[in-house]
């Protein structure tokens, strides 16, 4: 997995409420084994007719910050979305709050999910707008911290865990796997209470 | 933390504990049961596997299905051809693990044919690379859905890294009346409960009217929690769920179910266990639900009128055509589709039928019901069910999720409406610009029947009284 330290840029505004996966990865986009992920990315949307969609406007081509709103990434479970932010660059997404299946697929692919609390996050979301990608925010993990153009400062708080996770790009599997021995306690333990469970379509 | 301050529990609770093998920073390891990949992410995770090296733990767990890109019809190549049939049916051989491949007796969609076949258990943890995963809780089963590299995770360690999600109760009182199904319910309890309160929680579904239901409804119900935003959703087990278990292929038998019995009946939440939010709504002069925007929230009966947006949620109204304050009932429609892990069990067939009966599909409706498993289908066809929708002039599919996102092969033109039973209505899900009413079998029946949206119950009443 990629690491995470800090990430320099731009900010994208996305202030809409419960984006879903079938918006940032239409299925239409997804029907070979190897779609083409930056094009499937809001495809839809960006395919529309009428002013751009946000991340095709210039200034907001590279940007690495998406700022969204409240259940970002809701509906389907399919990891393929945050692949496709990542294949345009997206490292860092600043939401109101997440669905928590998809929360846990940006951890997994190196991408930062934070939330700042309503008060914070509203005063965010001006500034983000008012910059207007004209200049670069910094999102600091080590710090826990974001810093605006302007010099303002807010602080996000990332889980013991899931920040080493990041900040080193470890594998989830060997993390797990040094707890081997209490797994195969738990299993046996089930397997002697509840020995209908070990034993599937035997 | 699993146990209240005066050691009561709920049945999560109970489940959870008997599934934790550590705790860490908020985080508890859950050992799983069950794991189920299907085909759209079935190659790439096995491919994963193999390219990290690691090695699947309990392959004796695991189940492969073959749902989202089964074509419903010959004539149809579904989702990528055959492309993620042939790469997922190459992977599960390759790592030995159990396929429900097309065309065999066992194949269908995973949240179907898991609980269907006696795969997941009360009080097991089934985890499936699909956000539907948590409709096993209609069993007292603990499902939960993840994105493909947990999935792997998964595989290669039989556990999954969960924050303990809030506690909420959502008590359904009443009694059903004739037209009314489970998905009214769930449709209901999703207009009153909206998309904030449940976000990330395991809501457990009690009160009479959930007790009164079938296994089968309660699955649909249960299907639905994760468009509240809920992590995972459960019914305790009880006499109807033992008695349903009793004849599932793979479900403990003889002095085995026995032993099975006494843990199952131990599965409810104490009665003073504490819920985060206790939610109580009366059910009892329920009408037909159907959503007139793009969240599974924007519901209304099918007797009233469309709300006035002024807010964000006109955007809604715009994609699906419609002006604040009409009706829905007399709008015309082009498809309705009977199918996906929300209604396409033998009792949602059996309801559709009631109002097909000696009735045709209005002239220009195009109708497709694609059965959820194959066991599905031959208990439908046993019954003369299939003889029903065929009669009536439905298109019979092959058991897979079909329509519900955008498989299955069929194309919809943009802006055409289509009244559906599956879970979702989201702009562009069953693909670009088309419009979806989500509604219970009997309603998308009714609808098939007249052409336009309309009450299902005066059809239902001649068909059970005579006409």
């Amino acid at each position: 997995m990629d690491k995470f330290t800090q990430v320099r840029g731009v900010a994208a505004p996305l202030l809409i409420d419960n984006v879903n996966t079938d918006q940032i990865t239409p299925v239409q986009f997804m029907r070979s084994l190897e779609p083409d992920y930056e094009t499937a990315l809001f495809g839809r949307w960006r395919m529309a007719a009428g002013d751009p969609f946000v991340l095709d406007r210039l200034r907001f081509k590279r940007a690495p910050i998406l700022v969204a709103g409240s259940n970002f990434g809701c509906g389907s479970a399919r990891e393929v979305a945050v692949w496709a932010l990542v294949a345009h660059g997206i490292r860092c997404i600043v939401a109101r709050s997440f669905s928590e299946v998809f929360r846990e697929s940006t951890l997994k692919n190196g991408v930062l999910p934070i939330c700042l609390g309503a008060a914070d996050q509203a005063a965010f979301e001006q500034k983000v707008v008012a910059v207007d990608g004209q200049a670069a925010f910094e999102v600091d993990l080590v710090a826990q911290t974001i810093a605006c153009p302007d010099g303002a400062f807010f602080s996000f708080n990332v889980e013991r865990n899931e920040r080493a996770a990041l900040l080193e790009g470890l594998d989830d599997v060997a993390l797990t796997l040094r707890h081997r021995a209490l797994i195969d306690e738990r299993e046996a333990r089930l397997a002697a209470e509840q020995p209908w469970l070990q034993s599937a379509h035997s | 933390m699993n146990v209240d301050a005066d050691g009561t529990m709920t049945l999560f609770e109970k489940i959870w504990a008997q599934h934790a093998v550590t705790q860490d920073d908020g985080k508890t390891l859950l050992y799983i049961d069950r794991v189920v990949v299907d085909d759209v992410r079935a190659p790439q995770v096995l491919k994963n596997i193999e390219r990290r090296g690691l090695a699947i733990a309990r392959p004796d767990l695991a189940v492969v299905v073959q749902d989202h890109s089964v074509p419903s019809f010959a004539t149809h190549s579904g989702l990528g051809g055959s492309v993620f049939l042939d790469a997922t049916r190459a992977a599960a051989h390759k790592h030995g693990l159990r396929l429900f491949d097309v065309g065999e007796a066992e194949q269908g969609i995973s949240h179907v044919v898991m609980p269907e076949l006696g795969l997941v258990l009360p009080g097991s943890t089934y985890v499936c690379v699909d956000s539907h995963a948590p409709t096993v809780g209609g069993t007292g089963a603990l499902g939960l859905g993840c994105g493909s590299t947990e999935l792997e995770h998964v595989l290669a360690t039989q556990t999954m890294w969960v924050r303990k999600p809030r506690q909420i109760r959502i008590r359904l009182d009443g009694q059903l009346t004739a037209g009314v199904s489970a998905k009214d319910i769930i449709l209901h309890v999703l207009g009153m409960v909206g998309l904030e309160t449940a976000r990330g929680a395991a809501i457990e579904f009690a009160g009479t009217m959930v007790k009164s239901l079938s296994v089968e409804g309660r699955l649909t119900i249960c299907n639905m929690a994760v468009e509240l935003g809920a992590r995972t959703s459960l019914v305790a087990p009880d006499e109807v769920t033992f008695a349903w278990l009793a004849s599932r292929a793979f479900a403990p038998k003889a002095d085995v179910r026995q032993q099975a019995l006494r843990v199952w009946e131990t599965l409810r939440s104490d009665d003073e266990a504490v819920f985060d939010v206790d939610i109580a709504i009366d059910c009892s002069a329920l009408a037909p639900q159907i959503t007139w925007g793009t969240t599974p929230a924007q519901v209304m009966p099918i007797t009233g009128k469309v709300p006035d947006m002024e807010d964000a949620s006109r955007a809604g109204l715009t994609y699906m055509g419609l002006v604040g304050g009409e009706p829905l009932i007399g709008r015309k429609i082009d498809r309705v589709f009977i199918g996906s892990c929300t209604n396409a069990r033998l009792s949602d067939l059996e309801s559709a039928a009631v109002v097909l009966a000696g009735r045709k599909v209005a002239a220009g409706v195009k109708a497709v019901v694609v059965p959820g498993s194959r066991g599905v289908a031959r208990e439908a066809e046993a019954r003369g069910l299939r003889d029903i929708f065929l009669a009536a002039g439905f298109l019979w599919g092959e058991p897979g999720c079909s329509m519900c996102a955008g498989g299955g092969g069929e194309k919809v033109a943009a802006g055409e409406r289509i009244v559906s039973t599956t879970n979702r209505n989201f702009e562009g899900r069953q693909g670009t610009g088309v419009r979806t009413h989500l509604a219970s079998p009997a309603t998308v029946a009714a609808a098939a029947v007249q052409g336009e949206i309309c009450d299902p119950r005066p059809l239902m009443q001649d068909n059970l009284h005579g006409r």
